[in-house]
């Protein structure tokens, strides 16, 4: 991360990004488009022999331009949502006593 | 990652919602062939969301060319059929004349339609076959490997212009939006770019009125899309996307060449 | 009783008629001498009727608007003369191999080159033996009447879909041109369910594709050979002739469409005078009548094969007899159509009768 991002403020909404890695083909195109230059190229590479797109979760806005400009189409984008964050408080309340599955 | 709730992730207190996902239903999940960066894949993708968003899968019969994208069949997941090079518009005016009513697009290279094609382009515009033909520009022969086009710009090297396109030589690079927007079968003509987030976006607009358009019967909808070709451009994809904005906007500049008027699209759903 | 429908015809027209009752969804077609008719009868009697006709703006797009609308599960056809089909050679390849059902007709004339407009039956190799690029066969009809171009029309399209392949008619400027008496049948038109077309991908199926392009050499191979058992399929079941004479016949033409014609009456004079000659037509120029005309060859004296051409159908009568009888050639061209007597006078020598 280069110190230009870190002195932003903290942001409203905020996003989260899901790569599928091994379909990225390491163009670059994504991290010309992200305003918030919050997309690097991974050190490793991929199965396909590409280095891969690596998106700072901290610096995402969730604009979703990585994802429209990507050529194949490996990024998804994830945006809080303050209407969903309610419905999901009510479940959890009536549903206190169930077990939440998580992955990982 | 919280499962059971598809399009949500909750994470430290924050429900994240899915914002953008590749369309799922129209593409078959097949792995493109083009090179990294190649402006095909998004154009494919862009008209993939299209598809899925007005709904009418069922209802549309694309024709792929001869070119790069050859195997366009494989990753839209539509029917479709493949042309001869060049002859695309013939088949979809085909396709179009005894289903009248399904959606029916073109997706062809300068090549194709601009070069070995023209006779079909120019004829079926000017019948006012009611197809979208949509028409990557990247000035250049992919597929071939790195040809010369009729869209190649002046002084730009190819491999059959090594020391650049010399006009005197080999005329001047063709601008097909220009040439057939004149034509009464030409309904509606536009010219867009997948090299950045906004262009995307005006490309998706304008391939979702080309579809819509096909309702009216009025003509053809005809969406250049000027794209990259970082290997045979003997450029990174990130270079290639700066060689658009800078060399070829200029000679091929965006926006719509011809709309339709109000009264044209009364009666549009 | 039933009536019928007798009318007195064009060859080009009849094959025009016969479309739109065999419901020919569509036909789409170029004008060229000596085959324009079509073109015109169908402008004027599709709309209203039955089908769509549309002018193409070249050969080349006429056989691709086919593939299209063939691709699309429709019933459909064009036709054209000698340097028009030319021109649509490589569609045909495509269409070949995507295995779609349609009908072509070629009205032949001379050759090659722009040639002239004259009857002609100088592109028997083009027919048969494949005509454009890689390995295919269209199945080629060739009619020898008025009746049977229109006959034709109804058979090519039942083949088409039967074995999802082209169907070539071959014929010719004259059998084209001339008026003859022609009856038109009611004839029923069975819905034929294709659901390999593109209509549209519907959620109950997979994309239907329609493609000639196989990048695999694997890929590519199977597709050769199960097109190469399609075509023997098709040499098993669908070989046509017609014999005249041939009982006790010690010599034999062998002649198809319009030189067919011709050798009939040959064969009549040459009765007259007491020389035993008969005449094997086929109607199918491919598949190849090879096996009759084997067994035929075991108690003839010779062949004659008369053709409007330099000699094409030879190769395939030479091919059918396997040396067993000799086998000559007699044919006019430049659209010279030799009577009865010159083509007997000339057998006569061949055959050193005289």
């Amino acid at each position: 991360m280069s110190d230009n991002t870190t002195a932003k403020k903290p942001r409203k909404v905020k996003g989260k990004t899901v790569v599928d890695i091994q379909k990225c083909k390491g163009c670059e195109i994504c991290i010309t488009a992200c305003s918030e230059n919050g997309i690097k190229l991974s050190k490793e590479i991929n199965n396909l022999g590409y280095r891969y797109a690596v998106i700072v979760d901290d610096l995402c806005t969730g604009c979703t331009n990585c994802a429209l400009v990507c050529p194949d189409g490996v990024i998804k984008v994830y945006r809080t949502s303050a209407k969903k964050k309610e419905l999901v408080a009510e479940i959890k309340n009536v549903q206190s006593d169930m077990k939440i599955k998580i992955d990982k | 990652m919280l499962t059971g709730e598809k399009d949500c992730i909750i994470e430290d207190g924050e429900v994240y919602e899915l914002v953008y996902e590749k369309p799922l239903t129209t593409l078959t999940g097949t792995r493109m062939h083009y090179c990294p960066g190649c402006g095909h894949s998004t154009a494919h993708k862009v008209l993939a969301e299209v598809i899925e968003e007005l709904g009418i899968q069922e209802q549309t019969i694309g024709v792929a060319p001869v070119g790069c994208s050859v195997f366009a069949y494989d990753y839209l997941n539509i029917d479709m059929q493949e042309a001869a090079h060049g002859r695309a518009t013939a088949v979809a005016t085909g396709i179009k004349r005894v289903l009248p009513d399904k959606y029916v697009f073109t997706y062809q290279g300068d090549g194709d339609l601009a070069a070995i094609g023209t006779a079909e382009t120019i004829h079926s515009i000017n019948r006012g076959e009611n197809i979208m033909i949509i028409f990557i520009n990247n000035a250049v022969y992919g597929m071939t490997s790195g040809q010369m086009a009729p869209t190649t710009l002046v002084g730009m090297k190819s491999t059959t212009s090594p020391y650049g396109r010399d006009a005197d030589f080999a005329g001047m690079p063709i601008k097909v939006s220009e040439l057939i927007a004149p034509l009464k079968g030409a309904f509606y003509v536009t010219r867009h770019s997948v090299h950045t987030p906004g262009n995307v976006r005006k490309l998706k607009k304008a391939i979702t009125n080309g579809f819509k358009y096909q309702q009216l019967k009025k003509g053809v909808t005809f969406i250049e899309v000027i794209s990259n070709c970082p290997s045979n451009w003997k450029m990174t994809p990130v270079k290639s996307n700066e060689f658009i904005e800078k060399e070829m906007l200029p000679y091929y500049p965006l926006g719509d060449i011809k709309l339709p008027s109000k009264e044209d699209l009364a009666g549009l759903k | 009783m039933e009536e019928l429908d007798i009318r007195l015809m064009k060859g080009n027209e009849a094959m025009a008629e016969a479309a739109i009752q065999a419901k020919c969804d569509a036909y789409f077609g170029y004008p060229i001498t000596p085959q324009s008719e079509v073109l015109e009868y169908l402008s004027r009697e599709m709309p209203g009727r039955y089908g769509i006709p549309l002018q193409a703006e070249s050969e080349v797009a006429s056989i691709n608007m086919v593939y299209g609308a063939a691709g699309a599960g429709k019933r459909v056809m064009t036709s054209s003369s000698s340097p028009g089909f030319s021109l649509m050679m490589e569609g045909i390849s495509y269409i070949a191999s995507a295995q779609l059902p349609c009908l072509l007709v070629n009205v032949n004339r001379g050759g090659p080159g722009l040639g002239t407009i004259q009857p002609s039956q100088g592109d028997y190799f083009q027919a048969t033996k494949g005509g454009g690029h890689g390995d295919y066969h269209l199945i080629v009809l060739a009619p020898n009447s008025v009746q049977e171009m229109a006959d034709f029309v109804f058979l090519g399209f039942e083949l088409a879909d039967k074995y999802r392949n082209p169907v070539c008619m071959l014929s010719d400027g004259a059998i084209g041109q001339m008026m003859e008496r022609v009856v038109f049948k009611k004839r029923e038109v069975p819905a034929i369910k294709k659901d390999w077309a593109t209509t549209g991908k519907t959620k109950d199926r997979e994309r239907n594709i329609i493609t000639s392009l196989f990048i695999q050499p694997e890929k590519m191979e199977q597709v050769n050979l199960s097109l190469n058992k399609k075509y023997e399929e098709i040499s098993k079941n669908e070989v046509r002739y017609e014999e005249i004479f041939t009982d006790d016949a010690e010599y034999l033409i062998v002649a198809y469409g319009l030189s067919s014609r011709i050798s009939h009456k040959t064969v009549i004079l040459a009765r007259e005078k007491g020389i035993k000659l008969g005449l094997l037509r086929p109607i199918t120029l491919y598949p190849y009548p090879y096996k009759r005309l084997n067994e035929l060859a075991n108690k003839l004296k010779g062949i004659l094969t008369l053709e409007l051409n330099a000699g094409q159908m030879i190769e395939d009568v030479k091919l059918s007899v396997e040396g067993k009888v000799p086998v000559w050639h007699y044919g006019r061209m430049g659209g010279i159509i030799p009577s009865p007597e010159e083509v007997l006078e000339n057998f006569e020598k061949l055959a050193k009768i005289k």
